[in-house]
């Protein structure tokens, strides 16, 4: 019988680059940037590390295959190293792989390091693999951008629940005002200007009905989180830790996308992986018990229909909560995007899991600044990569030790 | 009895309005004024040769057990292939049987009736029951040039059979000259022509007349017997001076259809044909004939069982469904007559790996997926382990196909950032109404027109073109009912 992963595990450093436009730096310039940061926060010697895990996405563009990049960047002592990819969910998933093996006993301290140099490619968006993406994708799937495959939830949302698309693209606009009013407060972010709901509905069309600001940034940058266990972190010194409540990955299996249920207005993946992590977390009605959140709002109704997925809103109530405030910094609800969310920080694939768990840290530790929150216990990451019909997603669940 | 059994046509969507030509480029050529009349068929982006003949074939073949079909003859001066077979392609679109004669008739406008004339000659020897003749054309020409305004694209197709024969085949005489009107040399994207004037007085008015009156003293008629004459030719004023000259009435000759479609090249004589049997009555006979190198005269007799045909889209529903366009750049862009930015994000890798097309053929130019023998779940693509989640059987799936299947939109986008040659692209998920769905994209609709809910049926398209190795990749897309 699994006994889950709740408490085993603690956070000792994290380190997050400024993401950005970085014309300055490479991937590799990155990686030091955020692995300095960590290093130093955890207090401990760069030969106590004794396992890795490094992720990134669109290797072909930046630092290549395997997780040499990162043994070489770093000089790491010749120990285990690991490169995983899962979409959008890589950077869980090196967390993921530094968690699990210190839980295991297999080694006392482990590093997960994310990073993506998406600005190199010479064009806005996301790399276009073409033939590259899959020989048989190529020749069927449809000539889709990540814009066009979520925009797609939209108008199924807006058709099952009686909205206009007007009235809808309202509720987005709110979605990103306030990420941006977050951003604006994050001196890492990327995008640090607040903006309007008639700013947000007037932007330009990028994949309809999503206009320019429901779409997050494309950026590059890098985090990186230091674990071990909570016997060694006391042993270290530390204190107030911030332990793992919980881990979950689920991927679709193709239901959504060739059998005949799914109606395009939620993840299945997400729904089951909330769940499960609840449960591994002890976490019984997440809309008061969780403290804050740090979702995979690539797009603005990505975020919207994960409010409903991971039941913190009710199916078709999350429009209503996003009105209400529910939502925003200081809203009196549970705060979403504290950091500005990938809204504001841009998207950098492989980064992006351990910068949101990188916010978690900050915020418990009392470490947020403007942003801070009134006591946080437990704060909830979320990655969702792929497409809404056929995704991998991934959950975290950070918290103040015993809570 | 020899002869046709069903009839299609596909005349693509859009309509040039040969004025929008005037506007642009009549400072240039006033001339073509002259000619300016009407409008001109032209092919969406995602559309040649090939996939207007799976269209027009579709549509012939629709009410009939095609499992029949044992021969198939594409006709086309326009091939996307010059060593592929073209008609293979068509066949395997058509997910035909295997065990069947394919075979492509080029290099020449009167490829269309040759494949015909061969067609017929196997039904007749007895070694074939049934040959779809599919004849295809689209056309490049140089921008404002008087072939510009007169060609069109469009597709039609024949089955010809033994049994049901809607038009019975009398006959045909056949004329080769080396008339070089026109050439197109290898690796040439257009035409090469002579003095129209000389075209005209020396070949149109000359050879078509030779052919069909070959024709009739071969087999001892005169045109007083003939209900309809068919036969192309451009210059409307010369259409009507064959006439004349083989002494057809006004309401015998068919129209050129220069001022709905244009010349649709090898496709036009049966194009006009397929229109003629469309207002045929039993009895009547109806003379075909085509023009190039040389030229094919046919003969045949309408039956009774034209009456009983089930209605089809044919050259009637083609022309009905319609959309003019007023903007010739769209055209020259269609065309790849204008070097438009394309950005960095177009540069992607294309190529086929042509043992991946090969395992999965029936997925890709077939549109089969899959129907499981043990829970009845139809799904696409068809794979080794059922998607029902109750059921998840391994290998259990049948070949199902899905191109004639209706299905709705369930979700849908217009995407603007995608690479695509008129943006935005608009593709969705559709569900079948008998079960199944996909992923597909939209064509020849616009994204206003689009709702979630909508019926939406299924057409052959171009889904890329490898522009380094000159291979087009061709997969189905989703239309508007």
């Amino acid at each position: 019988m699994s006994t889950g992963i709740k408490d085993k595990v603690a956070i000792i450093g994290m380190g997050c680059t400024k993401f950005g436009e970085r014309w300055d730096a490479g991937a590799e310039d990155l990686m030091v940037e955020a692995f300095e940061e960590a290093i130093a926060d955890a207090g401990i010697e760069k030969n106590q590390i004794q396992a890795a895990w490094l992720s990134d996405c669109f290797e072909e563009i930046h630092i290549g295959k395997s997780a040499l990049p990162l043994s070489l960047t770093l000089r790491l002592p010749n120990i285990p190293a690991t490169r995983v990819e899962n979409f959008c969910a890589s950077g869980t998933e090196a967390f993921r792989g530094a968690v699990y093996a210190v839980a295991s006993g297999a080694c006392d301290i482990a590093l997960a390091l994310g990073v993506e140099k998406l600005k190199d490619i010479g064009y806005g968006g996301l790399p276009n693999s073409g033939s590259n993406s899959g020989s048989l994708n190529w020749l069927w799937m449809p000539n889709l951008t990540a814009p066009g495959a979520f925009a797609q939830l939209a108008t199924a949302y807006a058709a099952k629940y009686k909205y206009s698309i007007d009235d809808l693209k309202r509720v987005l606009a709110h979605v990103s005002v306030k990420s941006h009013a977050n951003g604006a407060l994050n001196p890492k972010a990327h995008l640090r200007t607040p903006i309007t709901e008639d700013q947000a509905i007037s932007s330009p069309m990028v994949a309809h009905p999503l206009g320019l600001y429901d779409c997050c940034g494309v950026s590059d940058g890098a985090a990186a989180a230091i674990v071990t266990t909570p016997e060694i972190a006391k042993k270290l010194g530390k204190k107030d830790l911030v332990t793992v409540k919980a881990l979950q990955l689920a991927l679709s299996n193709g239901e959504e996308v060739q059998f005949n249920e799914w109606d395009s207005t939620y993840f299945v993946s997400t729904s089951k992986a909330s769940v499960v992590a609840y449960k591994e977390a002890g976490i019984k009605d997440p809309r008061k018990e969780i403290s804050m959140m740090e979702l995979h709002d690539c797009f603005s109704i990505t975020e919207l229909i994960t409010y409903e997925d991971l039941g913190i809103s009710p199916r078709g109530g999350a429009p209503k909560d996003v009105l209400d405030g529910f939502f925003d910094l200081r809203g009196g609800g549970v705060p979403a995007q504290v950091d500005g969310g990938l809204k504001c920080f841009g998207h950098p694939i492989g980064a992006s899991g351990l910068r949101m768990l990188y916010e978690m840290y900050l915020q418990l530790h009392g470490r947020a600044d403007q942003r801070q929150l009134k006591d946080p216990k437990l704060g909830l990451t979320h990655n969702l990569g792929g497409f809404p019909f056929m995704n991998v997603v991934s959950i975290a669940i950070v918290g103040k030790e015993g809570v | 009895m020899v002869g046709i059994v069903s009839y299609g046509g596909y005349v693509p969507r859009r309509r040039l309005n040969r004025m929008s030509v005037i506007q642009e480029m009549g400072w240039y050529i006033p001339a073509l004024m002259m000619v300016a009349n009407g409008e001109r068929s032209m092919c969406n982006w995602d559309e040649d040769s090939l996939t207007m003949a799976v269209a027009s074939a579709r549509d012939c073949i629709s009410g009939f057990d095609k499992s029949k079909i044992d021969g198939i003859f594409l006709a086309t001066t326009t091939p996307p292939f010059a060593d592929r077979q073209n008609a293979g392609i068509l066949a395997t679109a058509l997910n035909l049987r295997e065990d069947i004669v394919t075979a492509d008739f080029a290099s020449s406008l009167k490829s269309g009736t040759t494949a015909l004339i061969s067609a017929v000659e196997s039904l007749k020897s007895g070694e074939k029951k049934n040959v779809l003749v599919a004849a295809s054309d689209h056309r490049r020409t140089k921008s404002a040039s008087f072939y510009e305004m007169w060609f069109g694209d469009g597709s039609a197709s024949l089955l010809l059979g033994n049994e049901n024969v809607i038009a019975e085949y009398k006959g045909s005489f056949s004329l080769s000259l080396d008339f070089v009107d026109h050439y197109r040399g290898e690796s040439q994207k257009f035409d090469y022509t002579w003095e129209e004037r000389w075209i005209r007085d020396e070949g149109y008015a000359k050879i078509i007349p030779q052919a069909i009156n070959g024709l009739f003293k071969k087999y001892g008629i005169s045109i007083k017997d003939v209900a309809k004459v068919v036969y192309p030719c451009f210059i409307s004023r010369e259409h009507k001076g064959i006439a004349k000259k083989i002494g057809a009435s006004k309401e015998q000759v068919v129209d050129n259809m220069h001022e709905v479609t244009g010349e649709t090249g090898s496709a036009h004589p049966l194009l006009m044909l397929t229109a003629a049997l469309e207002q045929s009555k039993p009895g009547d006979k109806i003379v075909v004939a085509s023009f190039g190198q040389g030229s094919d005269a046919l003969l045949f007799e309408v039956t009774e069982h034209i009456t009983k045909l089930a209605p089809r889209r044919g050259v009637k529903g083609s022309l009905e469904n319609r959309k003019e366009e007023a903007s010739y750049a769209k055209f020259l862009k269609f065309n790849d007559l204008i070097n438009a930015e394309t950005g960095i994000r177009a540069e992607a890798a294309t190529q086929t790996a042509l043992t991946t097309l090969w395992r999965n053929k029936k997925m890709i130019l077939g549109f089969v997926g899959g129907k499981c023998k043990k829970c009845g779940t139809l799904q696409y693509p068809k794979t080794n382990v059922c998607v029902n989640p109750k059921c998840n059987a391994f290998h259990t799936q049948e070949d199902y196909e899905f191109s004639d299947k209706e299905a709705k939109v369930m979700s849908f986008t217009g995407d603007y950032l995608a690479v695509s040659v008129e943006p935005p692209v608009l593709y969705g998920m559709v569900q079948f109404d008998g079960g199944g769905r996909t992923l597909l994209d939209f064509t020849d609709c616009d994204l206003e027109n689009v709702q979630v809910g909508q019926t939406m049926k299924l057409s052959f398209r171009k889904k890329y073109y490898d522009k380094d190795r000159g291979f087009t990749g061709y997969f189905w897309k989703a239309i508007l009912k």
